[in-house]
């Protein structure tokens, strides 16, 4: 018992990880509303970002900026990556919002079952 | 808006220093947290705030539409210019050796003018995608 | 400038495959004018095709693969261009079917898209293309992503510029899925970067190997696998995972769905070989998960109802989109029997499905140019008003149904060889059985356009202009020509798919 709670405060972070995975996926399966299942998009590639950076952080090292005084850095590469899929998460966000304002204007609406009343084959 | 002195006088203030601070950022990407992703928010915001306070006309008058959407691809040209630059000195692409005389000035040379690239495209990303939702639903 | 000859040129032409798109779609960008706009795009896509023979050319020819370090930093710190025979073959591919519409986009554009709006078409279909030519030609597990995602959100604007509302939609839902795609394969990705730490391919191949002996990474590394395989499924739009194609591809303008059907899901494929084939295919053999079965069901469940379902459609396009899923199941059935047969076959498949879905989607670009739709109620007798065009289509339709003496007969055949030599009989009837149905969707619009009495709209259409007709007859007879001469695909997918299962025994 005291191992498993052990385990799990250990490895608190892979648990939030997993925890933002699901349930922004959940979000954008059960929500009909356009703009919350861009947001669930959004907090589902959040949890990449903690899945990257979680291995990257080394105990005792600082931010790796060159410098005599120390020794151990922590490793730059998935802070790199991250800031990559961040840029690439934004502009997914910011094109679904902008079809989104698009899909309003053309449809008077956001919400999913309503498009689909007024437009049974669009489904 | 036009009436909030407070807003009005407190953002002229706060504007110069916002970009400068955004400059800063830029150029002490090398050695500390920023870059040019972060300096082209940060200047981006300096337009926003300018809009928001000073209504979205005189914004445009400051930064016009065209520059803005021409911002965009250019900071990429920039970028990737920077590594045709190369291949025309006889390096792989990105490859900066060949801009100063040794290695790590090059590479210093090279990482800054990708930067700058940078910064042109995120200021000019955002400032347009500002223009385009803040336009809707007006007209 | 002597710099600029052929010879200092040639060691960066992997890396001109992907800059000269991407300066391509930023200089259209500053163009206002279509037809400026068309013109700089066309003589983009006419020079890659020429990189990209020139790589394969260069590859078949020394047998060895073609590395590019990028910035010269080499290949686990840096990013490498990786070109072998299986990547060359591809580029080809994807580089020649951009390259052939382009003729044919200048009057379907104008016609379905604004002025304004004509620029920032053309801007995105080059940017489509540079991440398509970049996911294929990457060495890089974590480059393939963002060139992924690069292609895909071009994609994303490029059917939202639909005319009809439903266009909007599509894109939408197509973003949605599309994104989660992307998100798994990268969670993947994340996952083979903690266990090995590098995101070059043949590096995490390498590393693999000690890794899946250890107990503690078995199971990340099968999850990495699980990961990467719902998330490229998604993109190249595996049976299940396929709903968001249909509607996408039928409310894209017509140049963008010919060009999507050609290359998109092409691209997604490469990737899907490559990293189960190459790299984890040298670790762990690949059936400690049920992989090959789940594969095999799914693709002749795509095969079956996915044809079916094109059989039921009243709209030519979505049509053809249904078909393109069942084609997908084809080629993803070779993957998965995973011999050199039917390897080859599946290679070949991805060149000759591109030739003739190319041809069939510009056909009904054609179509849609002159009567504005594509709904076989108003494309009834269009055939006897656009004898050409309707003939074109037919050629391609018959090579798609895999009638001897066409290119999608020989892809066929090679897949039946491979199920025959794994020993699954039942396949080969299978391939048959849904052949027979593609003959039924196809006979039906065949029926529509040349049999039944003309419509109102089909009664004033004319022929479509030359400008259309030329890329649709030289696809239309590309179909024909790889049915005889196999040498382009066959011979070059036979030695890719021998060096891709080079690994695996």
């Amino acid at each position: 018992m005291i191992e498993t709670l052990e385990n799990f405060a250990n490895h608190y972070n892979f648990f939030i990880t997993i925890f933002l995975m699901i349930s922004g996926l959940f979000i954008v399966i059960a929500r009909g509303n356009l703009i919350k299942k861009l947001i669930g998009l959004s907090l589902f590639q959040t949890s990449v970002y903690l899945l990257y950076l979680t291995p990257a952080k080394i105990l005792n090292a600082t931010a790796p900026i060159y410098d005599k005084q120390y020794s151990t850095y922590s490793n730059p590469l998935p802070h790199v990556l991250m800031l990559t899929a961040i840029v690439v998460g934004v502009a997914t966000f910011a094109l679904g919002l902008a079809l989104v304002v698009r899909i309003k204007e053309a449809y008077g609406t956001i919400e999913e079952d309503e498009i689909f009343a007024k437009d049974p084959e669009a489904e | 808006m036009r009436l909030d002195l407070i807003l009005r006088v407190g953002a002229k203030l706060i504007l110069p220093f916002i970009l400068l601070f955004a400059l800063y950022v830029q150029f002490h990407g090398d050695y500390g947290p920023g870059g040019g992703f972060q300096a082209g928010v940060i200047s981006a915001g300096m337009v926003i705030l300018f809009a928001i306070i000073f209504g979205v006309r005189a914004a445009k008058h400051v930064a016009p539409p065209r520059v803005v959407e021409m911002m965009v691809p250019g900071g990429v040209l920039i970028f990737a210019g920077t590594g045709v630059v190369s291949m025309l000195l006889g390096y792989n692409f990105l490859d900066y050796t060949g801009f100063a005389h040794e290695f790590l000035h090059a590479h210093e040379w090279g990482i800054l003018i990708v930067e700058i690239g940078v910064l042109v495209t995120v200021c000019g990303t955002m400032i347009a995608m500002f223009y385009a939702f803040v336009e809707r639903g007006r007209t | 400038m002597s710099s600029l000859s052929w010879g200092t040129a040639e060691p960066h032409l992997p890396i001109l495959l992907v800059v000269v798109p991407l300066f391509g779609a930023l200089l259209v960008t500053f163009l206002r004018r279509g037809i400026l706009a068309w013109a700089l795009t066309l003589a983009v896509t006419f020079v890659l095709p020429l990189i990209a023979i020139s790589l394969l050319a260069k590859v078949l020819q020394t047998g060895q693969p073609i590395i590019y370090e990028i910035g010269n930093w080499p290949a686990p710190i840096g990013i490498v261009y990786k070109v072998d025979q299986l990547a060359a073959y591809v580029l080809c591919v994807i580089s020649m079917i951009g390259a052939v519409i382009m003729p044919f986009a200048r009057r379907s554009i104008a016609a379905e898209i604004q002025e304004p709006a004509q620029s920032w078409y053309y801007a995105m279909y080059l940017l489509c293309l540079t991440g398509l030519l970049g996911i294929v030609i990457t060495g890089d597990a974590f480059n393939a992503f963002v060139f992924l995602e690069i292609s895909s959100l071009a994609t994303y604007v490029l059917i939202a510029l639909g005319r009809h509302r439903r266009a909007l939609l599509s894109a939408y839902q197509y973003l949605i899925m599309g994104t989660i795609g992307a998100t798994l394969y990268i969670i993947g990705v994340g996952l083979l970067y903690v266990v090995t730490g590098t995101l070059n391919f043949d590096d995490i191949a390498t590393r693999l190997g000690p890794a899946i002996a250890d107990p503690g990474y078995r199971n990340a590394v099968l999850t990495a696998l699980g990961f990467i395989f719902v998330g490229v499924s998604l993109k190249l739009a595996l049976f299940p995972m396929h709903v968001w194609l249909p509607n996408a591809y039928a409310y894209a303008p017509s140049v963008a769905t010919a060009f999507l059907a050609g290359t998109a899901t092409k691209a997604a494929i490469y990737l899907f070989i490559r990293v189960i084939f190459s790299v984890f295919g040298i670790a762990l053999a690949i059936d400690s998960l049920p992989i090959p079965l789940v594969l095999i069901i799914l693709s002749i469940a795509a095969m079956f109802l996915a044809s079916f379902s094109a059989v039921f459609e009243e709209n030519a396009k979505r049509m053809l989109a249904y078909s393109s899923i069942a084609q997908v199941g084809y080629i993803m059935l070779g993957i998965a029997l995973a011999n050199e047969a039917s390897l080859t076959g599946s290679l070949a498949h991805i060149a000759n499905h591109a030739v003739m879905k190319t041809a069939l989607f510009l056909a009904l670009g054609a179509v849609f140019y002159r009567i504005g739709s594509v709904m076989y109620d108003d494309m009834a007798g269009i055939g006897r008003k656009m004898p050409l065009t309707m003939g074109a289509f037919a050629v391609a339709g018959i090579g798609l149904m895999g009638t001897p003496g066409t290119a999608g007969f020989i892809s066929k055949w090679y897949l039946g060889i491979g199920a025959i030599d794994a020993g699954h009989y039942s396949i080969v009837f299978m391939i048959v059985a849904s052949s027979l149905i593609s003959v039924i969707y196809i006979g039906r619009i065949t029926e529509v356009v040349w049999f039944r009495a003309p419509s109102e709209s089909a009664k004033t259409a004319k022929e479509a202009p030359l400008s259309m007709l030329i890329p649709l007859w030289l696809l239309a007879g590309a179909t024909v020509y790889l049915g005889f001469d196999t040498q382009a695909t066959v011979d070059v997918s036979a030695k890719a798919a021998e060096v891709l299962l080079g690994g695996i025994r």
